[in-house]
Order: structure tokens, then sequence, then C-alpha cells
């Protein structure tokens, strides 16, 4: 609809626009302007060209770290949303429930990245952590420190405990959204739980389903905190996700050139991975 | 297709009622026959929809028992019930194509696919969505989605009961005209017994040979629409059916002549008993004559509705209205006149029995 | 008064209003008569300035206000959804046009508890919408609409989310509202019977476009092409195609019917005989009428009348007659059609009037 226009409204965007560059437009330039230059310190830097580039796509270290971004972005996904829909799915949908399921499940969300690291950190330990004593004590050898599975486990259930309330949350308010007669309707049609989810729930929460998928995939595939306070990358690089790689090269080794090159072409997957699966979860809406 | 038995039903949402008033459907204590066309009628709040809900179990009655043919299915599922229900709103399943959202009934009872396919066939027929069969029913028009729930509605012909909730509000006009012959045809064809939850009375009065009148939670006339028209039981249903609805005006009873305001009315009887309560004469505007003899009227208004005239005016202090038919003249200083075989007496609202 | 003149709205592909002239004088009623999607609130947003047309003009008392955003025009609005402050009592919810107009106090409760009044809620003033009745609500929207005296009040079917007797009171009541208040009202309904109640003005709507303007119950009962009939008929109105041959109408190879009097002048050739369902009855009207057999598919009582749906030839009519008929289905009646009220339509849907002139 083209409605009746008034160009001054474009004036209000002002202030955001200023904000914007400030906070990224700027720092992203300067990150740009970083990779494609060499500098052994003192502000002198010399054209490096795509020679950073090139440098980072073909080291083994960025394609292995990669790697787990990937791995450890699809394990989550594949728990989180499952997990998610069917917990809201259980949710009560009125009575004194309501409030005390909706806090208990926000509660995750309000805890901080390191906080949560450090939470876990402590509950895995096996001298001190209840988990990691609980574990031990019933015959399993549990070590996040020294066992590159243990680990990975480890960052995997703090993630799901830490991001499901998300998908929960965001299902809940779609499923809670259905008018009664849909379900009325169906018990008539004689349905079966399965086809009530199926035909009914299933196509009312898939618009939030894909935001959710979307949120978590980016906020996964930027992972950083977590493994930085819990396993520091280790044992060894095993969990070593770009970010921490990204870090290490940029603070520890102060190679300026090649982490500018690098947080680019993580910002560019990001920014791809996100488009694809925007446009292949609405094609297959506006198929339907 | 069953005989309905409502015994000594009552319901009430709030957890321990104190009084009458708690009640959103006062007792209902009726039966009703196999293969009937019920309506129940009434303004909003007045109880239809809980009675409805009742009778398909999706409510289950505070008190008393509901049974099918003889037997109790208080306590049973909708689907154990083995009724069909169309809601107020269309009821589709987005993502299947027309086709499949008819037979989805069908399927989840495992009849098998070629009488599914027969039977759908009948009933897109029917519908007039033949040439959409298989395209998905998400990007229907709203009437489209609603001919859909009531073709679900009608799909399985095994069915004790069928439903409906106010099921033509979405529907164009010229559109209702087309689905209620068309439902008051299935119902001669299969004899469902149908129970039709509406308050426009025209949709009421058209579709049922038996119309419950319901009001604040209580049935206030059962009857057939010519009943509920020449002989309300209650002010009540003679001010909800009928458009405009009857006129009623304070009188008082000598044998048989009614006063009001000084001028006499003659009765086609004198009622049965003398009442000490609040009596009104009740008098629809189809029997209001606009004569040159007569009472005194002044004319307020003329409405024409093409067909017919209404006329608004005052006998008195009192409102009254008149119908006037497209080929009669309104005379130019009328007066009024009631027509004896339209009058009802009431006391305390109630309707009077006529001596004869 | 508000006119457009040569109004289009096209959105992508799709044509939502094909060229349309109107005008509406001040201190009419205008009744906007169309089934669903026939561009009845299209043309109400253009009206408001809500949205602009794809091409033509739009002039408020001969200003070309065309481009002029709703908030810089006299416009209020009243929709099918009862839209209030849920928050706001009913004397604020009244209250709020004249609040944001910054009137002083003194006026501004005055003119709440006349408007309050007139819509009869005075006793509900002190309480929240949602604790009102549909119609109750749809009153306060409709107080709101009217306080701000805005020269332009719209009304999208304001009523059809009411109960059937509650529609039926406030119609009764809004043609005394409106005569009160001088503004230009525009009403878009699908139904005919609640055009014939309020009176005034009727613009037919078929598929965005206007097929007719002028008063209502001469656009009713002249209608200048088929598609306005049928618009404007509720029972549908019945129609069959004959063919004209001097003073008979042939239906077909059996059957003909006399040419009414006043139809006798029309060219000989095919056209449609239109009738209302009121106008078919089961005993002849005049000694002119003639008897034609038809079958009986159904029949719906009404109390004081009874619908009687025939299937004559492969057409389906309705018969509306006064009294209870039960008449078996299947069963053969013999119908009379009423000359006098018989509408001609040309092939193209023109109405046919031999020596009248059509209304402009």
């Amino acid at each position: 609809m083209d409605k009746t226009v008034n160009q001054k409204a474009w004036f209000m965007l002002i202030p955001v626009l200023v904000l914007v560059g400030f906070s990224a437009v700027i720092p992203l330039m300067t990150v740009v302007n970083y990779s494609v230059q060499d500098t052994f310190g003192q502000n002198v830097f010399f054209w490096a060209g795509t020679a950073w580039f090139e440098q980072i796509l073909h080291s083994p270290r960025f394609w292995s770290a990669l790697g787990r971004n990937l791995i450890f972005s699809g394990l989550i996904l594949a728990i989180e949303v499952p997990l998610g829909i069917f917990v809201a799915l259980n949710m009560p949908k009125r009575g004194i429930g309501v409030p005390f399921c909706l806090v208990f499940m926000a509660l995750p969300l309000l805890v901080p990245w390191n906080v949560v690291g450090t939470i876990w950190q402590i509950f895995g330990r096996s001298d001190i952590g209840l988990l990691g004593w609980a574990v031990d004590a019933i015959g399993i050898d549990y070590n996040y420190v020294s066992d590159p599975v243990d680990a990975w486990i480890t960052l995997i259930v703090m993630d799901v405990w830490h991001w499901t309330s998300l998908v929960v949350l965001l299902c809940y308010a779609a499923l809670v959204s259905i008018p009664d007669a849909f379900y009325q309707a169906a018990r008539i049609d004689g349905a079966s739980r399965w086809s009530v989810f199926r035909y009914i729930q299933l196509p009312k929460i898939q618009h939030v389903l894909l935001i959710a998928v979307l949120l978590r995939f980016m906020d996964s595939f930027m992972i950083y905190t977590e493994p930085f306070v819990v396993t520091g990358g280790g044992p060894g690089n095993s969990t070593t996700v770009l970010s921490i790689d990204l870090v290490k090269m940029a603070l520890g080794q102060f190679d300026l050139g090649p982490a500018a090159a690098m947080s680019l072409i993580y910002f560019l997957i990001i920014l791809a991975l996100s488009w694809v699966f925007y446009t292949v979860m609405t094609n297959h809406e506006a198929r339907q | 297709m069953a005989r309905i038995d409502l015994d000594h039903i009552r319901h009430t949402y709030t957890a321990s009622p104190k009084s009458e008033a708690d009640y959103a459907l006062k007792e209902v204590d009726h039966s009703w026959h196999d293969g009937g066309a019920y309506a129940l009628l009434g303004p909003s709040g007045c109880g239809k929809t809980t009675l409805l809900n009742i009778i398909s179990g999706l409510v289950t009655a505070s008190e008393g028992r509901i049974l099918f043919d003889g037997k109790d299915v208080t306590r049973l599922s909708p689907q154990e019930r083995n009724i069909a229900q169309v809601f107020q709103f269309p009821v589709i399943y987005d993502t299947m194509t027309v086709f499949d959202n008819l037979a989805f009934p069908l399927r989840n009872r495992t009849m098998p696919e070629a009488d599914v396919k027969r039977r759908v066939d009948e009933i897109l027929a029917m519908i007039d969505l033949g040439d959409r069969a298989h395209r998905k029913a998400r990007g229907l028009t709203a009437d489209q989605k609603q001919k859909i729930s009531l073709g679900r509605g009608l799909v399985r012909s095994d069915v004790a009961a069928i439903l409906f909730d106010e099921p033509l509000t979405v529907i164009d006009p010229h559109m209702k005209w087309m689905l209620r012959t068309q439902l008051k045809q299935l119902h001669r064809q299969f004899g469902h017994t149908m129970v039709y939850v509406t308050h426009d009375q025209t949709e009421a009065l058209t579709f049922a040979d038996t119309v419950v009148v319901m009001y604040d939670g209580e049935i206030v006339q059962i009857g057939t629409p010519e009943e509920l028209f020449a002989r309300p039981k209650h002010t009540f249903v003679g001010y909800f059916i009928g458009s405009p609805g009857m006129n009623v005006v304070p009188v008082t009873l000598d044998g048989g002549t009614a006063h009001v305001d000084g001028e006499a009315i003659a009765l086609p009887a004198p009622p049965r008993e003398r009442p000490q309560a609040k009596t009104e004469l009740g008098v629809r505007p189809e029997f209001v004559r606009l004569t040159r003899d007569g009472m005194p009227f002044s004319i307020d208004t003329v409405e024409d509705l093409g067909r017919h005239r209404i006329v608004r005016g005052h006998l008195g202090a009192h409102a009254i209205a008149a119908v006037v038919p497209e080929n009669e003249t309104i005379p130019a200083e009328p007066r009024v006149t009631f027509d004896p075989a339209g009058i009802n007496l009431y006391a305390d609202s109630w309707r009077m029995e006529l001596e004869g | 008064m508000l006119e457009l003149e040569r109004v289009t709205k096209i959105v992508g592909s799709q044509t939502h209003i094909h060229e349309t002239d109107l005008a509406f004088e001040t201190g009419t009623l205008n009744v906007l008569l169309g089934p669903t999607l026939s561009g009845k609130t299209s043309l109400m947003r253009l009206m408001a300035g809500l949205d602009r047309p794809t091409s033509g003009t739009v002039r408020f008392d001969g200003k070309d206000v065309t481009g002029l955003p709703v908030q810089k025009r006299s416009v209020a609005m009243v929709y099918q959804q009862f839209i209030n402050y849920p928050a706001m009592t009913v004397y604020e919810n009244i209250a709020s046009p004249l609040r944001l107009a910054g009137a002083d106090k003194a006026t501004l409760d005055r003119e709440v508890r006349e408007a309050a009044e007139l819509m009869r809620l005075t006793p509900f003033l002190d309480r929240t919408p949602l604790t009102l009745s549909g119609g109750q609500q749809q009153r306060t929207a409709l107080a709101r609409a009217l306080i701000k005296k805005a020269s332009l009040v719209l009304l999208d079917e304001p009523l059809v989310n009411l109960d059937y007797k509650l529609r039926e009171e406030l119609r009764a009541e809004l043609p005394r509202i409106f005569s009160e208040s001088g503004a230009i009202f525009v009403y878009a309904t699908t139904e005919p019977s609640e055009a014939l109640l309020l009176g005034g003005n009727t613009a037919t709507l078929s598929e965005g476009r206007v097929t007719q303007y002028g008063p209502t119950v001469d656009v009713f009962r002249r209608p200048r092409d088929l598609l306005t009939a049928r618009t404007f008929a509720d029972p549908p109105l019945n129609t069959i195609d004959v063919v004209k041959r001097g003073d008979r109408f042939r239906i077909d190879e059996a059957v003909d019917l006399p040419v009414p009097e006043r139809l006798r002048s029309a060219a000989d050739g095919s056209y449609t005989v239109a009738f209302q369902p009121n106008h078919l009855a089961l005993a002849p009207q005049t000694p002119e009428a003639v008897g034609l057999k038809a079958k009986v598919s159904v029949t719906e009582i009404t109390g004081s009348e009874t619908y009687v749906h025939l299937d004559f030839a492969d057409v389906r009519w309705v018969m509306l007659a006064p009294g209870i008929h039960v008449l078996e289905i299947g069963e053969t009646v013999e119908v009379y059609v009423d000359p006098r009220h018989t509408m001609l339509f040309a092939s193209d849907g023109e109405a046919v009037r031999p020596g009248e002139r059509l209304a402009a």
C-alpha cells in the first residue's frame, strides 16, 4: 500500500544512523583496514593485499576451528529445538502453574554468559562440584579438563541448560495464541495427539521456530565466553572454536593482520549461513 | 443419528455456586427426538453455546445427565459421543489441501481410502469447491474456509448429531441463503439430528422445525416457528422474534375488553384467570392496522424497506410499530386498530390463556 | 461535500478500485453496499486519506486533499471490531479526541455528557469498555467518533459483530443520530436490508466498481443494471432469460408469458426478466398475472411468512409468501410473477424501462 507520504520522517532516523555509525560501521572499517596491511608496531603499516586472507584460508588450524563451530551449532540446534518444542507443548496453558513455569523458564536466560561458565566450571569438577562428584561416584570416569569428549559434553549440556528456555518461551507464546476451537474441532474430528501437533500446532509455531533457529544458530556460532571460562579451548585444541582462536591470535600472538582477516571471514560466514537458513526456511513456507 | 435426552442438566462455571444466578445454564430437562432440526436462539450470554457444548461433550455439565438413544454419555468425550460440530469461525488445517481437510475425520477413523474419496467428492460438489480440491486450504477466503468447516461437519454419515455454533457469521448474505437451504436439504436427505445455535432469528426460524428460545440461562419457550410468532409465551420471545419485535402495551382488563389510556380494545376472548399482576397486551407490528377509524395514532417515522414499510409512532405515550405491505397506502390521518387474531395478554411477562 | 474524481486504486497487478466518480453532500448518510471484497473498505481508506489513490483527485469542500494524510483531515472512523482504550473509563474514551484537541474542561465535560446521553451511555461513564456488552462498547466507539465533530465519519460494517437484536436497535437509532450531527456519513455494509433501514443514499459496489449511486429506495426499486439489482437483493434476485417477440416473453419451447403493458414497447430480442421474491406468489396478484409451474425444493418458515425455494426450468427461484405454507418437496406448484414489479434487463445487463428516463 502506498500511504500518503511525509518525507520529513526520515530526519527521525538521524540519531540511530549516528549510533550505528559509531558502534558498527567505524569499527568494522578499522578491521577491514588491518586485514589488508602488515604492521610491526609504532603505527607503521605496509600494504599486504590479500596475503592474510590466503594465509587464513590455507591454514588447517582455521578449518578445524570452523569445523568445531559447525559441529557445536549443529548439535545444540538438534537438541534445543525438539526439546524446546517438547517442553513448550507440556507447559500448562492456564491456571496458577503458568506464571511459575514462565519464571522458572526465564531464569537461565537472566544469568550472564561468564557466570554460566563459572557455575558449570565448578559444578562439573570432580573434587568440589556436585555434578562431577556424582558422575564419578556412579562409576563413570568424567573429567572435562583432560578428556575432550567430556569437555564437549559439558559445553553442550551447559548451552542446552542456558538456551533451551528461549526456544520454549517463543514456542509457548505461539502455542497459547491458538484458539480453543482448533483443539475442540480436532478432538471431534478424532485426531490423534500426533495429528494435532503435526497439523495444528506445528503450522502455527513455524514462524517463531524460524526465528528461534536463526537466533540460536547465530548465537551458538559466535560462542566464546563459555569455552573460554570452562575449558579455555582445551584439552589440547579440542574446544578451540573460531572466536577463541581469534582472540588467541589477536591478543595472545598480536598478529593483528591475520586476526583481522580471520574475523572478516568469520563475519562473512555467519552472514552467509544466516542468509541461507533464512531463505531456505522462508521459501519452504512460501511453497506451502 | 440419535434421540438426545437432557436429564435435569444444570451448569455453572464457578466452583461453588451459591445462588441460581451463578448458573450459566439453569435447569434444562427435555427430550429431543431423533432426526429433528433444532435451533437454540437467544442473545449472547444466554447460555446457548454452553448448552451446545454440553451436548457435544466439550463441556461436562455440573449437574444432570445427558443420554444419546438412552445411553448415558455424560462423561464421554466428543470423540466417543460420535458427534460433529461446526464452529463460528473457520477451523481449517492450513497445511492440508481442501480434500485432505475434508478427508481428515474419515481417515482418523480408518475408513478405506476408496470410500473416503467417494464421500469427500460428494461433499466437495455440495460446497462447490471441487475445482480447488487439491489446493492448500491456507490461501482461501473466509467464506470458502467456513465452507470447508461445514463440509468437515457433514462428511461423516454415521454421526449421532451435527452441532452448529453460529456457522454463518462470516458468510456474505447471498451465500448464507445458499448454504442454509443446502443444510436443510441435507437434513431431509440424511435425517441427522441437527442442533443449530444462533442469535439470528431468521436463521433459527428458517432452519429449524423446533426453536428453543433462551434468555439468561433459561429456556423460555420451545416451539415451532409459527407458535413462536403467533403465541409468544413470554414478552421476551415476542421482542426477540420478529423484526421489529412485538409491541407491548400496559393495559387494565375488564372482561373481554382491555383499556389503554382510556381507549378500549376488544379481545378475542376474556382471559381464563383474573391476574393480580402487571398486565400487558402484546401485538405484533404485522397485526397493527393503520385505518381511518380506531384509536388515535401519531406517526414518528416511516422506513421503506422495499417489500414493506415500518411505521413507528405513538398511541398515547406508548411506542407502536406497524408493518404496512408494499401495495397498501398509509391513510393521511391514520388511526390504529389491532387485529384480534394477533392479540396476546401477559401477566408479569408470561402469556395468559384466553377462554375458549 | 466530498468528491471523488476519476479515482482509481491499483496495488501490484490488482485493481482494487476501478475509475470512480462519487460526490457526497454535507449532512447526508451514504451507504456503500456490496459483498466482501467488493471494494468498500478500499474506497473508505481512500476517502479517509489512509491510502493515496493511484490516480484521480479527492476533494473536500472544493479543496484538493488527495495527498493529505489522515491526521490533517477532519475524519473519524468506526470499525467492525470494537476499538476503545481498554484501560480508560467510558468517559475518558469519549473525551479523548477533545483532550487531544485541547478543549477546556467545562466544554469537554458538557460535550462528553451530551454524546453519552445521545448514545445511552450515561449510566456506564465510570466503567471500562471491556466490562460492557458488545453493543455498549460499539456505542462508546461511536460516541468517540461523533464528539470529534469530524466533517467525515466513516463506519465500516460497525454492527456486524453485534447480536441481531442489538443491531436492529442501534440501526433504528443511527439515522436520528446522523441527522443531528451534520457531517457526511459513509456506512459500509454487506446487507441490503441494512441499507434500506438506514435510508439516505446508496452506492452499490461490485468488484471494485460503483455500479449505481442514488437515494437508497430508488436504487433498490429502479436499479440501472442487473449487477446492481443482484447486489441489492436479499434473498437473492429471481431471474429468467427470455426472448421477447411482440407481446410474449418466450422462456422455452413450451412456456411463454405475456409482456406486461409497460414493457411492451421494448424492442424484440433476448432479455433477462428479474423480480424480487415477494413479487412471486401462489395466487395471481392482478388479473394480468400468469401462472408458471415450478417444483418446490425447500421451504423455510419464518413464523409469519414462508420462503419457498423453487426450481423453474434450470434456475432457482425464491418466493416469499405471506402466511404459513406447508408444501411437499418435489411438488409442482403454480406460481405467479407480479407484472407490476417485473424488471427487464438487456443482454448487456442494462435495465430497460421504455417510456422512462433512466436515473443518471
